[in-house]
């Protein structure tokens, strides 16, 4: 990985994010709504046309910061995942990045919602930024305790270190508090609070045409990434017979998508008042031990 | 190219750092001060200091974010409706941090700057830490985990009986 980034890697990133975003966004539709695989598309189009819908006195500044952010944050993410062993940016601190740019959401959020003056969307964005460290901490711990099962922060040795026995095998409670917490910062499914019905929409309540086509968008690439991670977080990157690497990579992010997306029509939006309590007392304490375990083991 | 990303995000840190003082809405004010900080993130990158860089870059995020509640909670025009000023003692304020900052630059023109002895090492970071903490690291590993585990603890002690809490005492507290 030390020789330097090919150029086709740059150019295909952004096309196998969005490639990987549509067909999120394409199999929701179908769960939710029964829609063919053209759903997505024809939304997309009748949003660019639409006129945007103006509220009272908005910062538009701060909105347009705000929506624009999601999916430049899920690109910047995306840099560092590898495809098989090539990723975009090799930084030796990958997954500190990565969840760096998962955080880059709090403050979409709070952007947009505060920026188009609107008391739901303010309420959602404030919604996010209270929840945010009952999501973040579980999440962060069990990045690291991956981190620790390697003794590396890069993903590439992460995945690298999977080669005799996955992470998810003996690090399950780490895998499972992964993806529900990678639920709860792309605010997907069950953990959906800020753009939650009950807030009749939260944040994107107000948002219309290109800027709602934008933020949806960038929380299908962000959920689409948050898949890609666990692949070399837990899933042993791109091991696997027959196939190359790089396939490999694509179908088990393709599984976990599935699997996060499917999630969303399966499971109602739980109380977040609930969900911080079980966080607080049961997710940190759980991946603290996991982590401790881990630790032992490599220590060992 | 590296010395034009320095003073491109240099005179960034500093412009941002200004408009904190200048916008007239809370909201706007935070987020100038997280730019800030993102381009000072970004520069220790570019010292090839990966980790610090990426961290300074996740903390100050988090850190803004939960501060631009605060910030917005204690402001006297939360909404931004009235107009609204930063700065108190305006005179005397800019008196001051001119003359501090004329007296820092001289410091960093006058300091007889030691010639570079040795190579970069293979992990700057860990050569940092090193160098600052030495012999006290297990001191300092320790009452970091005292920090997160008291931080921790006052968390859930704070979370007991919130507004939408079941009464304590009630069968299972967690679910």
């Amino acid at each position: 990985m030390s020789e330097p980034t090919p150029v086709w890697a740059v150019v295909a990133l952004p096309l196998v994010l969005a490639a990987l975003a549509y067909s999120a966004a394409a199999l929701d539709t179908a769960f939710r709504a029964g829609g063919g695989p053209a759903a997505p598309l024809r939304e997309g189009v009748r949003l660019i046309v639409q006129q945007r819908r103006r509220t009272l006195a908005p910062d538009v500044l701060l909105m347009r910061i705000g929506v624009i952010s999601l999916p430049t944050a899920a690109l910047l993410a995306a840099t560092v995942i590898p495809l098989g062993d090539t990723s975009v940016w090799d930084l030796p601190v990958s997954v500190v990045w990565f969840n760096a740019m998962e955080v880059v959401a709090w403050g979409s959020l709070w952007l947009t919602g505060w920026g188009v003056n609107s008391a739901f969307p303010l309420i959602g964005g404030y919604r996010f930024l209270a929840q945010g460290l009952a999501y973040e901490l579980p999440h962060m711990f069990a990045l690291i305790t991956a981190g620790l099962g390697a003794g590396s922060l890069d993903f590439g040795d992460v995945a690298a270190a999977q080669d005799d026995l996955w992470f998810v095998v003996w690090m399950p409670v780490a895998f499972a508090v992964y993806l529900l917490s990678a639920l709860a910062m792309t605010f997907w499914g069950p953990l959906d609070h800020p753009v939650a019905d009950d807030l009749a929409g939260g944040v994107a309540a107000e948002l219309s045409g290109p800027d709602r086509l934008l933020f949806f968008a960038g929380r299908f690439a962000l959920l689409t990434v948050a898949a890609a991670a666990a692949v070399p977080l837990f899933l042993g990157g791109g091991a696997g017979p027959w196939l190359p690497d790089w396939a490999w990579s694509l179908i088990k992010t393709c599984a976990v998508l599935a699997f996060l997306v499917w999630v969303r029509q399966r499971f109602p939006v739980i109380r977040m008042d609930r969900f911080m309590t079980a966080a607080w007392m049961v997710l940190i304490p759980a991946t603290l031990l996991q982590t401790l375990v881990v630790g032992i083991v490599v220590v060992n | 190219m590296q010395t034009v990303a320095f003073w491109i995000l240099a005179v960034g840190a500093v412009g941002f750092g200004v408009a904190v003082f200048v916008v007239d809405s809370m909201a706007r004010a935070t987020f100038a001060l997280l730019a800030s900080f993102l381009c000072v993130g970004v520069e220790l990158l570019l010292l090839d200091l990966d980790y610090l860089g990426v961290l300074v870059i996740l903390m100050m995020i988090m850190e803004m974010l939960i501060m631009a509640v605060f910030m917005i909670m204690y402001m006297m025009n939360p909404g931004g409706l009235m107009p609204m000023t930063m700065v108190h003692n305006h005179r005397g304020a800019i008196a001051i941090s001119v003359a501090v900052f004329a007296a820092l630059v001289a410091g960093i023109f006058r300091t007889p700057w030691p010639a570079r002895r040795g190579t970069v090492p293979a992990d700057p970071t860990f050569a940092v830490g090193e160098a600052i903490m030495g012999p006290k690291m297990l001191v300092m590993m320790v009452i970091g985990i005292a920090i997160l585990a008291t931080m921790i603890a006052s968390v859930v002690l704070a979370t007991d009986r919130g507004r939408y809490d079941r009464p304590s005492g009630g069968k299972g507290g967690a679910k």
